[in-house]
């Protein structure tokens, strides 16, 4: 019996067409977003209020991921901009040929912020590369302030956490000191906002963030 | 991964008799799952028997100041040495192939 050394990633294959996905993305100027959270935790909302905010004629598109149904797609299409839904058809998250496929239809270089709602799920999308430049997730004050340390590899790779429906703080048990302080230990770089889809509170914190990330990456 | 064991197999012209892999604590895999689905795909193939060897790497961070690498237990993300926040991620997050077992046909 032989011992052979392979030094190489498991999911190899992934992160090749990641990498390919990245290279694109860089080269037309698009930057691309990966919204990840539990189910129900307010990314459709979150993206419905933010093309809602947008400009016509921004050169923005969604991809959402569902498991079943292009519901979401139908919410997100009411808005004027390019949406198109990936059914994953028993998938519990995104992957990076998934993306690829969804793209191809669409001419890249007209687009410079592609913003891509994952599966609703703390846990699988976190292990696939999609090729982003940047991770946003989205925790609602209705789960509990524990998450993040309860999926701490899902926060760890945050650079911005959304803590979404904060007008529901006066009914639900949420400690918002509690959420900072785990989502700081799991993920010390990762910025935070907090938002109400509902009210519109904090969306404007949301959008600023946004910009200001978007026109890093403008060409 | 069975497509790789399939490709090294190939490659040596031998039988793959185990496959190890490094599994971080951050990677989002939880190792029992990934034996439970790696054991049913192999089951009453021609890759069986095989066997899966997991490694789990735990989560280790590195301080910016003063540049201490350290576990991180318990959530416990600042630096034991200074005190500092501004630690950030250093491994944990592997999920890869380490070795094969390879035996000559």
């Amino acid at each position: 019996m032989t011992r052979v050394p392979l030094e190489r990633k498991v999911l190899n294959e992934n992160d090749r067409l990641a990498a390919d996905l990245r290279q694109g993305f860089l080269r037309h100027g698009t930057w691309c977003v990966n919204l990840i959270s539990s189910p129900g935790s307010g990314k459709t909302m979150l993206l419905e209020r933010t093309l809602a905010s947008f400009e016509p004629g921004r050169r923005v598109a969604v991809l959402t991921g569902d498991i079943q149904t292009d519901n979401d797609a139908q919410r997100l299409a009411r808005y004027g901009f390019p949406v198109r839904q990936i059914t994953t058809g028993g998938a519990c998250h995104l992957d990076a040929r998934m993306v690829t496929t969804a793209l191809a239809e669409w001419q890249p270089d007209e687009i410079d912020m592609l913003l891509i709602e994952n599966v609703g799920n703390l846990v699988c999308p976190t292990s696939y590369d999609l090729g982003e430049e940047t991770r946003v997730v989205l925790l609602s004050v209705t789960e509990g302030e524990d998450k993040p340390l309860k999926y701490p590899a899902t926060f760890n790779r945050a650079d911005l956490v959304v803590l979404n429906k904060v007008d529901l703080l006066p009914y639900v048990p949420f400690r918002m000191d509690l959420a900072r302080e785990y989502i700081r230990r799991v993920q010390p770089d990762a910025e935070i906002v907090e938002v109400s889809c509902t009210t519109g509170v904090g969306l404007d914190t949301w959008r600023h963030w946004l910009d200001a990330r978007a026109g890093v990456h403008a060409h | 991964m069975l497509e790789a064991v399939r490709a090294e197999s190939a490659r040596h012209n031998a039988h793959v008799l185990a496959v190890g892999v490094k599994v971080g604590e951050l990677s989002g895999v939880d190792s029992e799952s990934l034996r439970f689905c790696f054991d049913a795909l192999v089951q009453d193939t021609d890759l069986a028997p095989l066997t899966l060897e997991i490694e789990r790497l735990p989560w280790r961070n590195r301080c910016r100041q003063c540049d201490r690498d350290f576990a991180v237990r318990e959530y416990r993300t600042e630096c034991p040495q200074c005190g500092s926040a501004d630690t950030q991620t250093a491994s944990g997050k592997e999920l890869e192939f380490a070795y094969m077992e390879i035996e000559e046909t």
